[in-house]
């Protein structure tokens, strides 16, 4: 039987691995793209926030062709407390228009827009297929394995882009398990409602979305925040919090997204919803700290299986995007040299370093450890700050000086004046 | 010729059409909408066509539109085997009473077997006026061949404007055949069955799409207008065993020669080997349960009622039952006549498998647990208590509730 | 030299000719089997605008009918046993060559899509006259012995084109099938297993048949990665009506006599009654139930039991 053998094996059709494929078949190299699910987009659950940047230099206005929801125009953040909430906004109808910022998108739709184009290019995408090893001769990585009879394939360079818990970087020794705190649980519910209905209730212009974000005591102390997106006809309604706090608080994730959704100034938003599906996912929040090595011989390592992941920012796919196009390229060179080693393919963690990726990771680095280690952030401050707006708002008898003292007092009282202090300071440090 | 007319005059090329065919029937294509071959002319274009753009073609006339007339009478396949009539031409009968009613028309059996006296009465006290009998040996047992043969000549002879089948293995493969011999519509597996008014068309009415949608279908041209409906749906009418039928008597011309088939055996399946999806009574339960031990006491339940037990998700992954007695999303879709949801939470993944029971009944502790908005009958409570106490109710009147 | 080789490939010429005349007369019964398939939205996938009651199809994958597939395993199974060719037909546009192609991974020998534009708006009876044609194109060619169908399309469930085919082309109909017992070694009788309500049923029937199968016959193969591959890059032959010398009144719309008068979404289901054992009614209504309960077991009961 003759062996099967392609130039470059990419393994896992997410954003980083279509984007790496399709750029090299493009360059005329011969690819496979292979894929646990049943098509490209099936295993995927991503929140739905999709950033214009890398994409649009990838693939040209992709708005006027991809299955997109809505693009993003404004972002707010709700603090709430057990009733009550304390809102802020950001909204720029430029980001409305081209290019646009960011999208809201259903990833099982978008990754399959975007796989048929680099089928288009010459991509062999090879579905409903796992991938069980690698194939090494002496360090060089130079195949893997499948599911399938006859299933190894071989080729000069491996890219894996398979996504949170990389087999692929386990099989070829890169990191083993990952830390339940470096990786957080998403869950969220998809929610239909009119698109009208959708549009009136959040103000959207035709067409435009929000992104909302929730802390507060509904995490009852963990980790995360939770979200609303609006897509076309649906919304995504979730919670996201490190694995670890999970499994520390015994939360049920199901509860407390009903938690969520029943807190009285949320609840009005999904009136008359009916719940479509239910999904979770694993999304690598480690940040800078959790990196694992991104190359060895004849492999590279993209996306969310290199925790390509800026929690902070909730910025993923782009990243992802921007890894596969530094792999795509590394690659490329790797080619021109005759060299599939680490040495060549080392230019890969080079372009990332002097890249956004790295450079913003980097810059959140001692965000996650602080933030693990201060809770306060997700729910004392957000108590703290409705009842100081609730004394300060309710009209009541009480003078305005009076209540100003009793806001201090009373926040002073719950966190400490030392604590305050040192938490401004974390905070400093997480955004300088 | 395609099935669907647009006005390229008025199409926007907005795709509404293109999202809303259920069939991926349409796309664009060079600037226009196109109808592909996946197109069943269901019309929900037509009627989500924003700019009303889009129209059914007119069916041809071909059909002998005079000869439609000659065609008279409900007729209803009677299945038996074992000399046993099936309970769902029993309920043909009585669905096929009520549409003869409305047309002002007679109402028949029609009976092909050996030695069918006594069954051919029994049409004839759930209602039928006229019983058809073809008797011969040939047709002791169903088989394919000389049923059809059969059929085609009692149609050919009689011509009936309507005829029923249930819609069980034999049914659905003895209709489909006979359909296509007679080059008629044959309508699969109907839950409701009327008379149009004005037309006097058979309006009949099925699921599709795994019981996502409903249609209602006509063969406007053709007679026999012939549907499989699904057995339990209609209400079998009260046995009058003093109404007599004429009896007409047929003789078959087929020759044993020249049958293709020849039954070598029959097994009567056991029981307890019924597939998920054909038992009738389910026993399911859920996470609520709480161990593999507590699930015992929804096997005796169970065997006290003749059901079959199957559990959620969360009961397969625990392993407190296997994965092939799973239902929903992920595991089996099941129809019985009653679902018993003990401790089972409801999520939609559980609910989109189990929905279609006829009468579901949920045990959970948990008021706001959301299977009890499906449920016919929900139990606030313990399962772990009510589930022995029923068992014990069934355990205690097995002897007498028998009889009927 | 040059001598010796082609005495040495004359040589495996001979060796393969004995092994194959030995395959051939032991076991050449099934020549040509011929599987219908039809690529089907994933019905699971598939919700309802309840607004609107129509389907939402968007992002709803389009597969290969379930049973199809099982239908191409067991013609499969046949070839191993014979060394049958087979054949693959779908009537459907060019985006099903996607669901034809999976039977090629599977091992399929090729396959055939049946395209045209007219062949749009049929139900079961044109549907059945299309596939036929195709078959009987097929026959002409050099025989079909066996015809295999799934039992029913998840889209449509009717259950209704197998026995279409069997009716228009002669073929002995054994319906519902779950396991192929054997073929005589005539090549003139096939014996199968059929799958009924309460029970199974053992018959013998005259090749050439046509066969439609339950799920349980086989489950599909999981395609090798070579045959994967290379199914990915297959180009199946596209047949048009002219082709198949259909006649326009028997094909698409034309040929259907059935007529899809409206669609709508069933009725949602509501919650019933709840029963909380505080309440006044408790005992009323549970006793109420366990009657209802009552009356449908012992139904079920009699069911069982042969009178």
């Amino acid at each position: 039987m003759n062996r099967i053998e392609f130039d470059v094996v990419v393994v896992g059709a997410g954003p980083a691995g279509i984007t790496a494929a399709y750029l090299l078949a493009k360059e005329g190299l011969k690819v496979a793209l292979i894929e646990r699910g049943e098509f490209p987009g099936a295993k995927n659950v991503m929140g739905g926030q999709f950033y214009s940047y890398p994409m649009r230099d990838i693939i040209p206005e992709f708005w006027e062709a991809a299955p997109l929801e809505r693009a993003v125009s404004e972002k707010q953040l709700w603090l709430l407390s057990r009733e009550s909430k304390i809102g802020f906004s950001y909204k720029n109808p430029q980001f409305g228009a081209p290019p646009y910022n960011a999208f809201t998108v259903l990833r099982a739709k978008f990754d399959r827009w975007y796989a048929e184009k680099a089928r288009q290019a010459g991509v062999v995408i090879i579905p409903e297929t796992l991938v069980t090893g690698i194939i090494k001769k002496g360090t060089q990585v130079i195949g893997v394995k499948t599911g399938r009879e006859n299933g190894e394939i071989y080729a000069d360079v491996v890219v894996a882009a398979d996504g949170v818990n990389s087999l692929l970087s386990k099989y070829a020794g890169l990191h083993g398990e990952i830390e339940s705190r470096n990786v957080a649980l998403a869950v969220k519910e998809i929610i239909e409602l009119p698109q009208g209905v959708i549009e009136d209730r959040f103000q959207l212009e035709k067409g435009q979305g929000v992104t909302i974000e929730f802390m507060g005591e509904f995490l009852k102390g963990m980790v995360g925040t939770g979200f609303i997106y609006t897509n076309k006809t649906t919304l995504s309604v979730g919670i996201g919090c490190l694995l670890s706090d999970w499994v520390d608080n015994g939360v049920s994730p199901y509860d407390l997204i009903e938690d969520l959704k029943s807190h009285p100034v949320v609840r009005p938003l999904l009136q008359k919803g009916t719940v479509k599906e239910y999904l979770a996912h694993l999304i690598p929040e480690g940040g800078y700290r959790s990196l694992p090595p991104l190359y060895t011989d004849g492999m590279l390592v993209t996306g969310d299986a290199a925790m390509l992941v800026n929690g902070l920012h909730q910025e993923g796919s782009n990243l992802a995007i921007m890894s596969g196009k530094f792999a795509a390229e590394t690659i490329l060179e790797a080619r021109k040299a005759g060299d599939y080693s680490a040495r060549t393919l080392g230019a890969y963690k080079k372009k990332l370093d002097e890249s956004f990726v790295i450079k913003d990771l980097k810059k959140y680095s001692n965000a996650m450890p602080l933030l693990e280690n201060n809770r306060h952030f997700f729910s004392t401050y957000p108590r703290l700050l409705s009842d100081a707006a609730d004394e300060f708002i309710r009209v009541d008898g009480v003078p305005k000086k009076k209540k100003q003292r009793m806001i201090l007092k009373g926040i002073f009282k719950r966190r400490g004046i030392i604590g305050i202090i040192k938490d401004a300071l974390s905070a400093w440090r997480i955004v300088k | 010729m395609t099935p669907i007319e647009i006005a390229e005059k008025l199409c926007t090329l907005c795709q509404v059409c293109v999202k809303k065919c259920p069939f991926d029937a349409l796309s664009m294509q060079d600037g226009k909408i196109v109808v592909n071959e996946k197109c069943t002319a269901c019309g929900i274009c037509v009627r989500t066509c924003p700019e009303k753009a889009m129209s059914l073609r007119n069916l041809p006339k071909k059909a002998i539109a005079k000869d439609l007339k000659d065609y008279k009478g409900v007729w209803v396949f009677i299945e038996h085997s074992d000399c046993k009539i099936a309970s769902v031409s029993f309920e043909l009968l009585g669905e096929g009473r009520k549409l003869a009613d409305k047309l002002g028309v007679e109402l028949s059996a029609v009976l092909l077997g050996d030695a069918t006296e006594r069954m051919a009465a029994e049409s004839a006290s759930y209602g039928a006026d006229t019983v058809l009998v073809m008797n011969d040996p040939l047709l002791k047992n169903y088989r394919t061949q000389p049923y059809l043969a059969g059929i085609v000549q009692l149609v050919q002879k009689y011509k009936p404007e309507i005829f029923l089948f249930g819609a069980t293995t034999m049914g659905r493969d003895l209709a489909g055949a006979v359909a296509t011999k007679l080059r008629t519509g044959l309508t699969a597996d109907c839950t409701a069955l009327d008379i149009e008014e004005q037309t006097k068309f058979l309006k009949q009415t099925r699921p599709a799409f795994g019981g996502n949608i409903m249609a209602t279908i006509l063969t406007k041209n053709h007679r026999p207008q012939m549907a499989t409906v699904r057995p339990r749906v209609m209400k079998a009418p009260l046995k009058d065993a003093g109404k007599k039928a004429a009896i007409i008597n047929e003789t078959i011309v087929v020759s044993a020669e020249l049958l293709p088939t020849m039954i070598v055996d029959f097994i009567l399946q056991a029981e307890q080997n019924a597939p998920l999806e054909d038992a009738q009574i389910i026993v399911s339960g859920g996470k609520g349960m709480g161990s593999a031990k507590n699930f015992d006491m929804l096997h005796a339940f169970a065997s006290a009622i003749g059901g079959t037990v199957a559990g959620s998700r969360k009961a397969s992954e625990a392993g407190w039952i296997s994965a092939a007695m799973q239902v929903g999303q992920t595991g089996h879709t099941v129809r019985p006549r009653i679902y018993f949801a003990c401790g089972i939470s409801g999520a939609i993944q559980h609910v989109v498998g189990m929905q279609t029971s006829d009468i579901i009944i949920a045990i959970n502790k948990d008021p706001h647990a959301p299977i009890f908005s499906v449920a016919n009958y929900g139990i606030v409570g313990d399962v772990l208590n009510i589930i022995p106490q029923m068992t014990k109710i069934f355990n205690e009147g097995s002897g007498n509730n028998e009889s009927h | 030299m040059i001598f010796f080789l082609m005495a040495l490939l004359l040589h495996i010429d001979i060796v393969s000719t004995a092994i194959d005349s030995q395959y051939c007369s032991e076991k050449v019964t099934i020549v040509h089997i011929v599987v219908c398939l039809k690529q089907v939205p994933d019905t699971t996938e598939v919700k309802i605008d309840r607004k609107t009651n129509t389907l939402i199809r968007e992002g709803v994958p389009s597969i290969a009918n379930p049973f199809d597939l099982n239908a191409v395993e067991a013609a499969l199974v046949l070839k191993e046993k014979y060394g049958a060719t087979v054949t693959v037909i779908s009537m459907g546009p060019p985006q099903a060559k996607e669901a034809l192609r999976r039977a090629i991974a599977m091992g399929a020998d090729q396959a055939i899509l049946l395209s045209d534009r007219s062949f749009a708006g049929a139900d079961t009876l044109a549907t059945s006259y299309t596939l036929a044609q195709a078959i009987l194109k097929l026959q002409d060619a050099g025989g079909v012995d066996l015809v295999l169908c799934g039992k029913q399309a998840i889209d449509g469930d009717t259950a209704q084109v197998g026995p279409g085919i069997a009716t228009r082309l002669n073929l002995t109909q054994l319906t519902y099938v779950s396991k192929i017992e054997s073929v005589d070694a005539d090549g003139k009788h096939i014996t199968v297993e059929r799958k009924l309500e309460n029970g199974v049923e053992i018959v013998r029937g005259n090749l050439p048949a046509l066969l439609t199968v339950v799920k349980e016959i086989y489950k599909p193969r999981y395609a090798s990665l070579p045959c994967l591959i290379e199914s990915l890059a297959y180009e199946p032959v596209v047949w048009n009506a002219k082709q198949i010398s259909a006649d326009s009144s028997q094909i698409g719309l034309e040929g259907s006599p059935t007529w899809v008068e409206t669609i709508f979404s069933p009725p949602l289901r509501e919650g019933g009654v709840i029963l909380n054992p505080g309440d006044e009614n408790y005992d009323k209504e549970f006793s109420g139930l366990i009657d209802t309960v009552k009356k449908i077991v012992a139904e079920e009961r009699s069911k069982l039991v042969c009178s």
